[in-house]
């Protein structure tokens, strides 16, 4: 207290130019430490977005030297192309079953993991068994599952030696089983990733609320819904809407399983946009496909944004 | 005067923080440090070659042309052949290839239009290079891009036990000796089937090397003056061909997705008698199945053909890029790989053919096939229509998507041709 009363204020005319010094300097501060970031985000986002950007509205882009204002004439061609109605119908399959599928099993497994009916040692067990797609790379299991789903592979040859086939199925060479197919190793492959989250969310719901749930009387289904799932809401939320941007991004493993194929039956906008740009060198239609994608997964992330401040 | 300091010192951290990204934004542009203080040039090359060779014996190369040429370093960029692939897309686009480019026929045409790669007739002019001694040189408009520097065949091949347990007693030189060994093998049971046919549509090279093979064993071409040809009864009779084959089930199942190394890896476990294949995979299927008795032949033409049969290949090109400010230096790079002894040492390594008509190959400790299969090389002719052809892998894509229409049944083949004709007219100006 006393040295409060000792340490006098200093005179505030001579001090007038430190303080616009010193005002300044504040405000460059926050600035200064956010510059890597800032230029990493121009260099590698911006700059790359706008050029894209400016790629859909020209023509003959990057494989010849003069190109030519074209308006919105690539999105026209890539709107109408039927090969591209037909990828983004698929794309809105598998990444709907896909994060249905994800937040059921992963709910199913997490709830599993959390109940007080398995015993430690149970459910460390399960908890690395279930946990074990989600350590694989993509390539190890597109390859492993192609291995698994070859007509002569271990997948026909169980369900034959069961009886539930009579004939091996051509999973991923038919065209009306391949998307089916590579959303079900999609499901599989990214499940766990859903199960972790919930049941970290399972494990932050205060045990209370199911006591005085009990206390009132409710059975274990009317706690899970009138309990648990609106505890768990927000995570749900989350999820979901970013299961459906990483699902809408998946490239690689479509790629390495069916590489579009059959027939275009699992063409996936990605697949679609690549095949564009690498294989028919059309960068200006590419670039229209990818602007079209990231609108669309702009709607998602304006979602997943909104929810978050709600939160 | 504590404040004060913490102030500077969050100044100062701040500054630091906005240096890094003044450097960061600096990486972005400016000139590699391609000339030493010495004059000593450094050369970029990017292929995929040194990744498919033994450990190490690429480099051993480069330095044999390192100390022929102390004023020039090389500075390898090895990648997998898909990587190298889009890099190089991406590299020609942005005009940043490097100098010395390992390219494939499949891609000269749009790298050449697009002005990323040199006129090498030009470099070879300036250099006073004899190219007499070039086994081929792929050309655009009079002008070379790429000299393929190793030649891999693709020839038939046999799993003999399959033969012989199937009662076939010759191996197959035409199509219907073909389609009798491929149907007795499947008929011997056990998900066996007598050939594999891979369509997959995300590296379409089955079309050049397991279809249009068919066509060119027989002579025949998917070309007339440069523009395509598909509905000729030629190459009609190949598609027709492919079709009763796989009416009569001896396909191995899954052709629609399959990729090239599922079929190498059918035939190294006895689950396809017969495959169409690299040379390059002799070495592959032996390690994998030592057991396993196999042979190789040319691909079976048309009843009654006698005339030189066309055999697929595919090359390891090479190329300089034009953006390159050492294309002399880049030049005698590629002089040095297509020199005879060089050459030789590359192609055997490689279990390759020489690019240079001069090199020999050393067969002595390689297995015996290779030496039969040179023979095949210089029986027949090396043939592959697609090398040079624009948007080259595009064109097969979209003639796998047509015969896999057909194949299902939802195509004819008439039908199926002439799309592709159509669309193929479109790309081949």
């Amino acid at each position: 207290m006393t040295s409060l009363t000792v340490e006098k204020p200093p005179p505030a005319e001579p001090e007038a130019p430190t303080r616009t010094k010193n005002t300044l300097a504040k405000r460059l501060v926050p600035w200064g430490y956010l510059s890597p970031t800032v230029v990493l985000i121009v260099l590698l986002m911006v700059v790359p977005i706008v050029m894209v950007i400016s790629y859909s509205f020209r023509d003959n882009v990057i494989v010849q030297e003069n190109s030519v204002f074209a308006g919105f004439a690539n999105y026209t061609e890539v709107l109408t192309d039927p090969d591209f109605l037909a990828a983004l119908k698929n794309t809105f399959i598998f990444i709907t079953v896909s994060m249905v599928a994800h937040l059921l099993l992963g709910l199913g497994f997490a709830m599993m993991l959390n109940s007080g009916m398995l015993g430690g040692v149970t459910k460390a067990i399960f908890r690395v068994v279930y946990v074990l797609p989600w350590l694989f790379t993509i390539a190890v299991i597109a390859v492993i599952w192609r291995l698994l789903l070859d007509p002569s592979g271990v997948v026909n040859y169980v369900l034959q030696t069961l009886g539930v086939i009579s004939d091996g199925v051509n999973w991923l060479g038919d065209p009306g089983s391949a998307l089916w197919v590579v959303t079900f190793v999609n499901i599989w492959s990214g499940y766990p990733f859903f199960m972790i989250s919930l049941l970290a969310g399972l494990q932050g719901i205060p045990g209370e609320l199911y006591e005085a749930a009990s206390v009132d009387g409710a059975n274990p289904w009317q706690k899970f819904w009138n309990v648990t799932i609106p505890q768990l809401r927000p995570v749900i939320i989350s999820m979901a809407v970013l299961d459906l941007i990483w699902t809408s991004q998946q490239f690689a493993l479509i790629w390495m399983m069916t590489g579009g194929g059959p027939l275009n039956s699992t063409e996936m906008l990605s697949t679609f946009t690549y095949k564009l740009a690498f294989s028919e060198y059309e960068f200006a239609t590419a670039s229209a496909s990818a602007v079209i994608v990231l609108l669309l997964t702009m709607i998602l992330a304006f979602f997943y944004v909104r929810q978050q401040r709600e939160r | 005067m504590a404040i004060r300091k913490a102030s500077r010192t969050r100044l100062i951290g701040a500054l630091t923080a906005a240096t890094v990204a003044l450097a960061l934004g600096a990486c972005g542009g400016g000139d590699s440090d391609d000339v030493a203080s010495d004059g000593t040039v450094t050369l970029e090359f990017a292929q995929w070659w040194a990744p498919e060779l033994p450990d190490g014996s690429f480099d051993k190369i480069i330095n044999e042309f390192q100390t022929a040429n102390p004023t020039i370093k090389v500075k390898l960029l090895s990648g997998p052949y898909a990587s190298t692939k889009q890099q190089l897309v991406t590299g020609a686009a942005s005009k940043t290839l490097p100098d010395v480019v390992g390219l494939d026929g499949a891609w000269v045409n749009d790298f050449a239009k697009q002005g990323a790669i040199a006129d090498l007739t030009e470099l070879m002019g300036d250099a006073g290079y004899d190219a007499s001694q070039l086994a081929s040189q792929i050309q655009l408009e009079g002008k070379t891009y790429m000299i393929p520097v190793v030649n891999f065949v693709y020839p038939l091949f046999v799993n003999q036990d399959l033969l012989t347990k199937a009662g076939v007693t010759k191996v197959p030189s035409t199509r219907t000796e073909f389609a009798d060994a491929a149907k007795k093998i499947t008929a011997t049971g056990g998900n066996v089937k007598g050939w594999a046919l891979p369509l997959d549509t995300a590296v379409p090279n089955g079309i050049q090397n397991d279809v249009m093979s068919w066509l060119w064993a027989s002579g025949g071409s998917m070309l007339a003056d440069g523009k395509p040809a598909l509905t000729t009864p030629q190459v009609k009779s190949v598609v027709e061909y492919v079709k009763s084959l796989n009416d009569a089930g001896v396909i191995a199942e899954g052709s629609l997705t399959m990729k090239e190394q599922d079929k190498v890896e059918k035939f190294t476990t006895g689950q396809v008698g017969m495959m169409i294949d690299s040379l390059a995979h002799i070495n592959l299927v032996k390690e994998n199945a030592p057991d396993l008795k196999f042979a190789i032949a040319p691909v079976p033409a048309e009843d009654g053909f006698t005339g030189k049969r066309g055999i697929p290949y595919a090359s390891w090109g090479i190329g300089v890029a034009n953006s390159s400010k050492h294309k002399a230096e880049a030049f005698k790079l590629v002089q040095f790989l297509m020199d005879a002894k060089a050459n030789a040492e590359l192609a055997t390594l490689a279990n390759g053919f020489p690019g240079n008509k001069t090199a020999k190959p050393d067969f002595s400790k390689s297995d015996p096939m290779f030496e039969e299969a040179f023979k095949i090389y210089q029986e027949g002719f090396p043939a592959n229509e697609f090398v040079g052809l624009p948007k080259s892998e595009d064109l097969m894509r979209s003639f796998d998507e047509q015969l896999q229409l057909v194949l299902t049944g939802k195509s004819s083949v008439d039908d199926a041709l002439s799309k592709s004709q159509d669309s193929w007219s479109s790309v081949i100006e």
